[in-house]
């Protein structure tokens, strides 16, 4: 799917065993599948249905999406931060799109 | 159960004290940073009002608090989107808006403004107009739809980085006729509810109407992120939506009746932040 | 007035009767995405916190939290929507706490249900009604 955009917000900078708080936002119309157009035809379902956080490889969060996520999806976890490494964002499209997203932090 | 034409006082038989009341002494300052004036003395032009309160105040805590962080804020997204296209070159001049423009914030003190006169052009301009104009005429590239998402996304850039900025809207002087215009329409009954924008946004704001608080309708957060359409609106579709509702032949968006109806509301506003784009329900 | 005073209580009566009618919950599916999530075990009430406004402004877009300490994965279910299914969080070995915030479609007013697995193998389930206003004016 085109236009689809993500936007992170995490920690640059943290100390080892730090707890940070992550925020993110992916443009995405997540049409549900219940809709009609003017016709009377339903609008087919197209969503996000899984949204994945990692660092360094490791799992943060795992999200199974369902229609009933708002429209440009948002959410909002904690991360454990052990060392400097990089968060790895995903998302899966229905249609088989996958848009992803990283990010660096220093840990001092 | 038949019945006819449901009258203007019908409608209003309709019209409750709000449910969803918000805190009243709720501050809004954006990124810890930016401080909104959301309330404040009614210009001098305008009678009806002793007090104008900007649309933030009249929504629920859940709805006021996703305005106060760009991150939370879900127009912000459409922002990024309208930054790179800003410094993206279209059309066959070979040039971008940032070729001209150079960064976004050289346009500070824009929206605060507008709409206002245009010598050259010899009418008001609107933000839309602005950028087509730029586009077509000196980027010669496409003319974008003004509800296009493209449009509304660049308004929402040019909104954006003036906001906390007092909105400051001319009313005398080349502007005054399309303003009378504008305040005409403002105070006229459409359609089969035979409802005015004065009748719902002067006279019954903080009412509900239906399920709907009722706001006293400026414009200084548009275009603004509607939960409902959970995208970007601008001022005309909204115009136009309210219009539609009173079961009138609404005008159409771009078209001059609007851009003095902007005119008049957004000088309704002055005293308030600019707020755009803001969240609303 | 066009219409008789019966017809306008009626009226007056129907508009109330609109922004808070609640929708009809799929209740047997909501139990039974539920006895899916937790094999059948056992679920405790309490335990888990789920945040949601007492009023959603609009449907469309419900900000809501959840949170259980310790929970592997939290389940949120919403009763009253044409598909109950909302989402599961789980929660991974770098997570810095059981908790999620996000932003939901609910179709009407209804009860919005979460069931935490908790690290010891244990379930346990909470619910909140939101109310959801339909009918409004305006664009």
């Amino acid at each position: 799917m085109d236009n689809v955009r993500p936007r992170v917000r995490t920690p640059r900078s943290a100390s080892a065993g730090d707890v940070a708080t992550i925020k993110t936002l992916i443009s995405h119309p997540m049409e549900s599948g219940q809709r009609k157009d003017s016709q009377g035809n339903t609008i087919p379902r197209q969503i996000i249905n899984r949204f994945t956080c990692d660092f360094n490889g490791e799992n943060v969060i795992d999200v199974t999406m369902e229609p009933a996520i708002s429209t440009n999806p948002y959410f909002e976890f904690e991360v454990k931060i052990p060392e400097s490494g990089d968060f790895q964002f995903t998302w899966y499209d229905d249609d088989g799109s996958v848009y992803e997203e990283t990010k660096s932090v220093e840990v001092s | 159960m038949k019945f006819k034409t449901m009258t203007a006082a019908a409608a209003l038989a309709l019209v409750t004290p709000a449910m969803l009341a918000a805190d009243p002494d709720a501050k809004l300052v954006v990124n810890g940073q930016i401080e909104m004036t959301t309330e404040t003395e009614a210009p001098e032009h305008l009678d009806g009002l002793r007090t104008i309160r900007s649309g933030w105040t009249f929504r629920t805590e859940e709805t006021q608090s996703l305005q106060m962080d760009d991150f939370d804020n879900p127009a912000m997204i459409f922002v990024d989107e309208a930054r790179d296209a800003w410094y993206a070159k279209d059309g066959a001049a070979d040039q971008s808006c940032a070729s001209c423009h150079e960064d976004p914030e050289s346009l500070r003190g824009l929206r605060a403004e507008l709409p206002k006169w245009n010598e050259e052009a010899g009418k008001v301009y609107t933000a839309e107009m602005y950028v087509n104009e730029c586009r077509t005429e000196r980027m010669e590239a496409e003319p974008w739809g003004w509800d296009s998402q493209e449009m509304k996304n660049m308004t929402a850039l040019i909104s954006s980085v003036s906001r906390g900025m007092t909105v400051d809207v001319q009313i005398d002087g080349p502007v005054r006729e399309t303003w009378e215009r504008g305040k005409e329409i403002y105070y006229t009954r459409y359609g089969q509810l035979e409802l005015a924008c004065a009748t719902c946004h002067e006279e019954n704001y903080d009412m509900n109407i239906r399920a709907d608080h009722l706001s006293q309708g400026h414009i200084n957060g548009f275009p603004t992120y509607r939960l409902k359409q959970a995208n970007l609106v601008s001022m005309h579709n909204r115009f136009n939506g309210c219009i539609r509702d009173t079961r009138g032949v609404p005008y159409e968006i771009g078209s001059e009746d609007f851009v003095a109806l902007e005119l008049y509301v957004a000088s309704r506003g002055n005293g308030l932040s600019v707020e755009g784009p803001a969240v609303r329900n | 007035m066009d219409f008789t005073r019966r017809e306008t209580l009626a009226l007056g009566a129907g508009a109330a009767a609109l922004t808070l009618l609640p929708v009809g919950a799929s209740a047997a599916t909501v139990d039974e995405l539920v006895n899916e999530f937790t094999g059948g075990a056992d679920v405790a009430e309490g335990g888990v916190t789920l945040d949601a406004p007492e009023i959603a402004e609009n449907g469309n877009t419900v900000p809501i939290s959840v949170s259980a300490e310790g929970a592997a994965s939290i389940m949120v279910l919403a009763a009253g929507n044409p598909t109950p299914p909302v989402a599961t969080f789980n929660f991974g070995p770098l997570a810095g706490s059981s908790s999620a915030s996000t932003r939901i479609r609910l179709a009407g007013t209804q009860d919005v249900i979460a069931v935490a697995k908790m690290a010891d193998g244990s379930f346990a389930r909470t619910s909140k009604e939101v109310k959801v206003t339909i009918g409004g004016c305006g664009g």
